[in-house]
């Protein structure tokens, strides 16, 4: 492939034209990151009156610190049952919405439809079925023989913070996956089945692998969305509880800077996911990279 | 054409904006930032009103900033950067990182002494001044919204279990024994609770006189240790979680997220702040009656006074002199009894002053709204000593969230009361330290 690449004589008009976005950066992006690095190196009151200058002790009591721990594996839990659910509901849909030949247009737009839904909106909305008192999805639950209490048992109120996160993302996937299965080349896939191969074999040893550049791009993406975006749902919902078993890594920042004003313990929180993001990006991009091709 | 009709329009509203901004300025603006949401705020904002209605110096500006956490930290991030309020509305629980940052506020003692406003502590309820003074008896903040915990429970429902209508059960073992009767009757659970750790430990332990932490609950040094897993408590947790199995007691939340479960008649007892009257009245289909929390009767004989929830106004630093003439003048204003009155009616926060309690008498409305007194006479009842007076403890937001976690373990079954309130008050006395380091 050709690439067009555009030079400047003068590097002024250059830089002029980043200025919009270098600017963008530094105040949204690198100001606030360098504050959190600076104040996670102090221990202060809420006030910022009285400052102690500790080094690297806030992180080695954030690491010792058996909550935080926990977080850990709470986000792991749900990044890893929110990435596979949505992804595994969006194949499938996806793959039965490829094969359609009429009425595929009406559910492409009604699957998209939970993509526009506000975070909190629909957080509130899965927290409305789910509440024990008055909730629909809960009155099946206990005509089932379920005793379903959000406030009491930290399992349900994981499910429903995953059930909600995920169904939000299904759209987004079903979206890049479709995209992806159309682009497979339908040659392919007649020859394997003139050569006698079921549907499910055709599925998982061509389409799937062919997918992959789609998959593993949609798993990064996921779990991006499950560390960070899924704030407001667990917010407006189970708050990171009961006994913080929905407090993701990124809920205890807020618990513990915005709740708590520990904004010392806060800011080492937000530089260990900082770190976190960051290898993410180098993942997605040292691997992705190489594995697309055109 | 444009061009000109353009500039005329320009022209037409800057000279407008210059009028404007020449008016406001003789007015001192000051800035109120308060908690108060739906019809308390519209309560609020129509006294300030009227209070600017009532001179022309001073403009009380009133906004709305969330919650009581959204607020305190709306306040402390404003005040690093030197954009903090005159005035912030501050919940108990943030007593006692207000009274550290010595340099951020202006006590309210101080404030009415310098502006030569009268003031006088003694006009006060002992449980609300007692909270909110330092060790000297000087007033830091103006209590404005005071509350405590009450029981609230559904009449009709008391009938049909054939119980006494008119009295809510006195001591715990009654209640377990009216729950039973309850649940006969066709009541899926007994009681439910909210704000779990105010009520079921801080208002058990004063009314039970057993400290919840050392040095006067902490009111006497920043050394305090939490004493929250004394056998008491410990006994007290570890049976809500055996109640719990039978839904004698059925947890619905922090906060007051239980509260659906007795609207719907789910649970005929609730258990919350007085200040939730009037969102009970307007969400009950039912008759419902108010009556004191109750008490184990082995462990006391006479319960002591419960304790205060609520906030206060804080003033804050930074402003010229003039200004806080202002801040005095409206504080002075909103303790008078007529206003006090008028907000105790309507919200169901107690009468702060010993005034707005004779008046609210006086007008009857205890006798036409049965139910109301409950919360005044419960905090009134008796001496308050040191294991009643409240609480005075650092990061205490947190502290609360801890308990409560360690609260949901227990009544989850994960953990036995013991090891829960242990490991409450082993991470508490954690954050209590990191105060005390940051506030020497």
């Amino acid at each position: 492939m050709s690439e067009k690449r555009v030079t400047f004589s003068k590097s002024g008009i250059a830089w002029l034209l980043v200025a919009p976005q270098l600017i963008i950066t530094l105040l949204f992006f690198i100001w606030p990151a360098s504050q959190a690095l600076y104040q996670s190196l102090w221990q202060e009151d809420a006030f910022g009156i009285n400052r102690e200058f500790v080094g690297f002790d806030n992180f080695l009591k954030l690491f010792a610190d058996p909550s935080y721990q926990h977080s850990f594996v709470v986000t792991i839990v749900f990044s890893a049952a929110v990435a596979g659910i949505s992804m595994g509901f969006a194949l499938l849909l996806a793959c039965k919405t490829d094969k359609l030949m009429r009425g595929n247009q009406t559910y492409k737009t009604f699957l998209l439809w939970p993509y526009a839904i506000a975070p909190a909106v629909a957080g509130a909305l899965w927290w409305f079925m789910f509440n024990p008192t008055i909730g629909l999805l809960a009155y099946a639950a206990r005509g089932l023989g379920y005793d379903w209490n959000h406030f009491l048992n930290g399992e349900d109120a994981l499910i429903l913070v995953i059930i909600a996160s995920a169904w939000k993302q299904i759209s987004y996937n079903f979206l890049f996956f479709l995209a992806g299965l159309q682009s497979i080349p339908k040659s392919l896939i007649e020859a394997a089945a003139i050569d006698g191969a079921s549907s499910n074999k055709r599925f998982w040893t061509i389409i799937f692998p062919l997918l992959s550049p789609t998959t593993f791009f949609l798993i990064v993406v996921n779990c991006v969305y499950a560390f960070f975006d899924t704030f407001a749902v667990i917010h407006s919902t189970t708050r990171g509880g009961p006994s913080q078993a929905t407090q993701t890594l990124i809920y205890k920042v807020y618990k513990d800077g915005v709740e708590g004003n520990d904004w010392s313990g806060a800011g080492a929180q937000s530089v260990v996911l900082m770190i976190i993001v960051c290898l993410l990006t180098i993942i997605q991009f040292r691997f992705i990279e190489r594995r697309v091709h055109y | 054409m444009i061009g000109i009709r353009f500039i005329r329009l320009i022209a037409l509203i800057a000279s407008m904006l210059c009028v404007v901004t020449m008016t406001a300025k003789a007015q001192t603006e000051i800035q109120f930032w308060h908690a108060m949401g739906g019809e308390l705020g519209e309560k609020l904002t129509d006294f300030a009103n009227r209070f600017n209605a009532s001179q022309k110096e001073y403009k009380i500006v009133p906004v709305y900033k969330g919650n009581y956490t959204e607020t305190m930290t709306a306040a402390i991030a404003a005040f690093r950067a030197k954009q903090q309020p005159h005035i912030v509305q501050v919940f108990e629980v943030g007593t006692a990182t207000m009274m550290s940052a010595k340099g951020a506020i202006y006590p309210v003692y101080q404030l009415m002494a310098d502006q030569e406003e009268p003031f006088d502590p003694k006009a006060y309820l002992g449980a609300v001044v007692g909270y909110y003074s330092d060790s000297k008896g000087n007033i830091l903040s103006l209590p404005f919204n005071s509350s405590t915990p009450v029981v609230y429970y559904n009449k009709d429902a008391f009938r049909k279990a054939g119980l006494n209508p008119d009295q809510s059960p006195a001591t715990w073992p009654e209640l377990e024994a009216a729950a039973k009767k309850l649940q006969a009757a066709g009541y899926p659970c007994g009681f439910t609770s909210g704000w779990p750790s105010w009520i079921q430990l801080e208002n058990f332990s004063a009314l039970h006189d057993i400290p919840i932490a050392t040095r006067a609950n902490g009111f006497d040094g920043l050394d305090t240790v939490l004493q929250l897993n004394g056998a008491l408590q410990v006994r007290h947790i570890a049976k809500l979680a055996e109640w719990q199995k039978s839904k004698i007691f059925d947890y619905g939340g922090r906060r007051s997220d239980s509260g659906p479960k007795f609207y719907s008649g789910e649970c005929a007892i609730y258990m919350n702040s007085s200040s939730a009257y009037a969102a009970v009245k307007a969400s009950v289909k039912f008759e419902f009656g108010v009556g004191m929390l109750p008490y184990w009767p082995d462990a006391i004989q006479t319960p002591k006074n419960s304790i205060i929830g609520g906030a206060t106004l804080w003033v804050l630093n930074g402003y010229p002199k003039s200004d806080y003439k202002g801040v005095a003048k409206f504080f002075t204003y909103l303790s008078s009894p007529e206003i006090q009155t008028e907000w105790h009616q309507f919200s169901g926060y107690l009468p702060i002053t010993t005034k707005a309690y004779e008046l609210s008498r006086q007008q009857g409305f205890y006798d036409k709204n049965p139910g109301t007194d409950v919360p005044i006479k419960q905090l009134t009842r008796g001496t308050p000593n040191a294991n009643s007076k409240g609480l005075r403890l650092g990061n205490f937001a947190q502290i609360r969230d801890v308990i409560e976690d360690e609260i949901e373990a227990v009544l989850a079954g994960k953990k036995t009361a013991k090891a829960a309130l242990d490991d409450a008050v082993q991470r508490s006395n954690e954050l209590l330290r990191q105060f005390e380091r940051t506030n020497k």
